[in-house]
């Protein structure tokens, strides 16, 4: 039955383990703006979108 | 001419557009920034949102402070090697297309290697390397995209500060301990008496015990400093059976497990504690991007240009301004400091002081005061006073600025909290007393466990809960309060007092009566055709409002700063502008309104009469709130306008004028001296004393993240005519908040049977205590959003 002191003692880690990485992510601010970033997680595809729209119209240009 | 949108800011305009490259543009400055930002690959900012931008304006000279590194030095926020940060507020951000442009700022500058958009509080943090560009082209830069951040005296003072993250720790910290405690806890609620249950249960206890210590002694400090503070004033507030219930709470169960009596109540412990907090959290939510405790360094610039000797210009800080000093303040630059004008005519704008927006011309000798802001050119003025003895900012020396306004409030959940304090502790010694007689082993037993089963967490959740949602549905009406006791304070208000210019009158629209002999059509056609050419605010709203008349081109034209507009075409001479200008004496009757005098051939024909005009509305408000309240209008101008507010308001209002800043303080002082509990709604920094004066403060804004004096409640002008329903739905939130004191108390009746008669085990308790806190949440939460419901 000893079985549940190595048991208890890696729940108790895992739960501290999520603790503490909640711990540092309050400390690195990451609460601090809780709306920009998921406008800002919209964006990457942004970029590339507009680098192939960019190329269409110009091969458009080319074609008159 | 059809209407047409701006391509780029979104503005509506009649004139000719400019086009480019088969988009439309309302001026020069939003076509530049589209090809500037189309040169850099940033043209994505149009597919964001249509027409994100802002007309850039057109005044690079109002950044000429960033050229003192001592200024420059005070606003990093980081500076070593090179590399400084800086963090800029700019009201402008208001899109997803705003953030998009400007995290993508370094395509712009090659300085800038990072921009980091904070939404919320509208700032922009940018990283940038020193060697490669200043911070004053960078910020020249923003402001030429139509971004222009808003620099003030109080960016300059303010120190590093760091921000409270606290109430999220301990928050995080109780959640914690609650789960894993909830987990160790749960073999003993069923009480079987199995071989290993019994064998590991001082294991499972003893580490509970480990989990509520943070819990007890850093998660729920805040209560005890409270409950403290409270007993030290003799005040019986929330927190001290709050204290009382988490003392007794860790005490019991501390010597029930060392004594092995029970299992202790640590899960119903960091339960409760976390649903207060909980709580707390909840009602904590402020405009990060609204300041409510601004005063004057909110509003001034951070650096003037001091001239010394002939020519030469330096910048300095507003707070190095010594008596004597001659100072060079442009167009637009706010005056720091009490001054006298030695060059230039000035027409000098105040209404960021008073809330007017009426000019007043100043010539060579005279005074101006602290505030003003000069339009149509620069002018030279000698410093009279430093910043500090100014008119305008002595203001804030008095104590009404200084005094804590909820210090003198009690919230109806401390009203509450001292007969229920009373009642807990007579019922635990009642009980106490009786189980002495019957079985004194039991007395101790009952008397804690009554004092824990009646500790008031959902009592200390309805106010919270129904507040901080109700601030909420507020905000979303474009009603933003300091805090949820404004709500409070706002349902027992009995006195509504408002100022009359820029509050009931709106000082965008005006309306433009003509006086006069009627203007033929060349006349009329010459007039519109000089209007246009004029920046001058008069001219423009005036040009606005005529007829489009044909558009001749003009022979001559000149604008004579502070004076007017002399243009000729043809045969056709014409002279706009003040009445000396045009050689007539100002008429009595409309000395107070401001005037456009029109001479035509040397003959004088008329004048254009601009009157403010009411917000839509007034009359109803004032109609609904005459039942419950005293109303008054205090104004700052001359009772000219008496007649007009006659007619419009119900005959009990009271109409006071020629109020000065200090005479409306005095004012409210006076009839609070006498009982009343007085709302008071004004705009302008002539406000800003009787704001702070009166139980509640609320602020009209016209733009609510840019301009708007201390107060307890930020409210756009959009929604002025609805404030009788926001005072009635602060009303029902506190039949709300009794309803749930009730239901609460249901739950405590419940349990305090269970502990009265000795029963109470440890289950029984953390059913009891979260169920009760969360059925006061539901009901505080439906009930709070059916109610909003009836704003819109």
């Amino acid at each position: 039955m000893s079985v549940i002191y190595i048991l208890l003692s890696i729940s108790i880690v895992v739960a501290l383990i999520f603790f503490a990485a909640f711990i540092l992510a309050v400390k690195k601010g990451q609460y601090d703006d809780n709306y920009t970033p998921s406008v800002r997680m919209l964006f990457e595809d942004e970029l590339v979108k507009k680098s192939t729209s960019e190329k269409s119209k110009t091969k458009k240009v080319k074609q008159h | 001419m059809s209407k047409k949108t701006c391509f780029h800011c979104g503005l509506d305009f009649t004139t000719a557009a400019i086009n480019f490259e088969e988009k439309t543009f309302c001026c020069n400055g939003c076509k530049t920034v589209y090809s500037l930002l189309k040169d850099h690959d940033l043209s994505c900012y149009y597919d964001l949102q249509d027409a994100p931008g802002a007309q850039p304006k057109t005044n690079p000279e109002l950044f000429h402070f960033l050229d003192n590194p001592k200024i420059v030095e005070q606003l990093l926020e980081f500076n070593d090697d090179g590399v400084q940060i800086v963090n800029l507020y700019i009201p402008h951000i208001h899109c997803s297309s705003c953030i998009w442009v400007l995290e993508n700022f370094k395509k712009l500058h090659p300085a800038v290697s990072s921009s980091t958009v904070n939404f919320g509080k509208k700032s922009l943090r940018i990283t940038f390397h020193s060697e490669k560009g200043s911070l004053k082209e960078i910020v020249e830069l923003l402001s030429r995209i139509g971004y222009e951040p808003l620099i003030r005296l109080d960016d300059y003072d303010k120190k590093k500060k760091n921000i409270d993250r606290s109430i999220i720790y301990k928050l995080g910290i109780a959640g914690f301990a609650f789960g894993n405690i909830m987990f160790l806890s749960f073999p003993e609620y069923f009480q079987v008496g199995e071989y290993w249950l019994e064998q590991y249960k001082f294991l499972f206890r003893w580490l509970m015990f480990f989990f509520a210590l943070p819990v007890v002694f850093y998660a729920a400090n805040d209560y005890f400093i409270s409950a403290f503070k409270g007993l030290r004033s003799r005040i019986l507030n929330i927190d001290v059976p709050i204290a009382l219930g988490i003392s007794v709470l860790f005490l019991r169960s501390t010597f029930d497990i060392i004594f092995n009596t029970g299992s202790g109540f640590f899960d119903s412990l960091s339960g409760l504690v976390f649903f207060l907090l909980l709580g707390k959290f909840f009602q904590q939510k402020t405009y990060s991007f609204l300041s409510f405790e601004r005063d004057y360094k909110s509003y001034f610039p951070i650096g003037v240009t001091k001239l010394i000797g002939k020519d030469k210009e330096e910048s300095i800080p507003v707070h190095d301004i010594q008596k004597g000093d001659i100072l060079l303040i442009r167009h637009e630059e706010l005056i720091p400091v009490d001054c006298r004008l030695l060059k230039g005519k000035a027409k000098i704008d105040y209404s960021f002081v008073t809330g007017e927006s009426k000019l007043i011309s100043k010539k060579t000798g005279d005074q101006l005061f602290a505030g003003g802001k000069p339009l149509g050119g620069s002018i030279e003025v000698k410093v009279l006073n430093t910043v500090a003895q100014s008119y305008l900012t002595q203001l804030w020396d008095q104590d009404v600025f200084n005094r804590d306004k909820t210090s003198t409030f009690t919230s109806i959940t401390n009203r509450m909290s001292k007969y229920f304090t009373l009642a807990v502790l007579s019922i635990a010694t009642i009980a106490t007393t009786f189980w002495l007689f019957i079985d004194s082993g039991m007395a101790l037993n009952v008397f804690t466990a009554v004092l824990i089963i009646a500790c008031p967490c959902a009592l200390a959740l309805a106010a919270p809960f129904t507040f901080g949602n109700m601030l909420r549905i507020f905000g979303k009406q474009k009603f933003y309060l300091k805090n949820t006791s404004v709500i409070e304070q706002l349902a027992h208000i009995n006195t509504v007092i408002f100022d009359k210019t820029g509050t009931l009158t709106s000082p965008k629209e005006s309306q433009v009566k003509y006086e006069g002999m009627p203007l033929n059509a060349s006349e009329k056609s010459l007039l519109k055709s000089s209007l246009r050419q004029s920046n001058h605010p008069l001219s423009r709203s005036l040009y606005q409002i005529l007829k489009s008349n044909n558009i001749m081109t003009l022979d001559a034209y000149e604008e004579i700063t502070g004076k007017g507009i002399q243009a000729r075409s043809k045969e056709q001479q014409l002279k706009i502008g003040s009445a000396d200008f045009v050689g007539v004496k100002q008429p009595e009757k409309i000395a107070m309104n401001t005037a456009v005098h029109i001479q035509s051939n040397e003959q004088y024909k008329g004048h254009f009469t601009f009157y403010n005009k009411y917000r839509k509305g007034m009359s109803k408000l004032f109609n609904l709130l005459k039942k419950d309240y005293d109303l008054a209008v205090l104004s700052g101008d001359n009772a000219g306008e008496e007649n007009n507010l006659k007619k419009l308001l119900p005959a009990k209002t009271k109409l006071v004028f020629n109020q000065s800043p200090q005479d409306k303080l005095q004012y409210i002082k006076y009839h609070q001296s006498e009982g009343a509990r007085v709302l008071m709604v004004g705009d302008g920094l002539n406000d800003a004393g009787a704001l702070a004066q009166s139980n509640v403060g609320v602020a009209i804004s016209e733009h609510v993240n840019v301009f708007s004096p201390a107060c307890d409640a930020i409210m756009d002008a959009s929604v002025l005519q609805k404030l009788y329903d926001f005072i009635s739905l602060s009303k029902a939130s506190i039949r709300l908040v009794k309803w749930s004191f009730l239901l609460s108390l249901l739950y405590n009746l419940v349990g305090l049977y269970f502990a009265v008669t000795g029963q109470l085990a440890p289950v029984i308790a953390a059913i009891l205590m979260p169920l009760s806190s969360i059925s006061v949440v539901v009901f505080t939460t439906i009930g709070s959003n059916i109610l909003g419901k009836k704003l819109n």
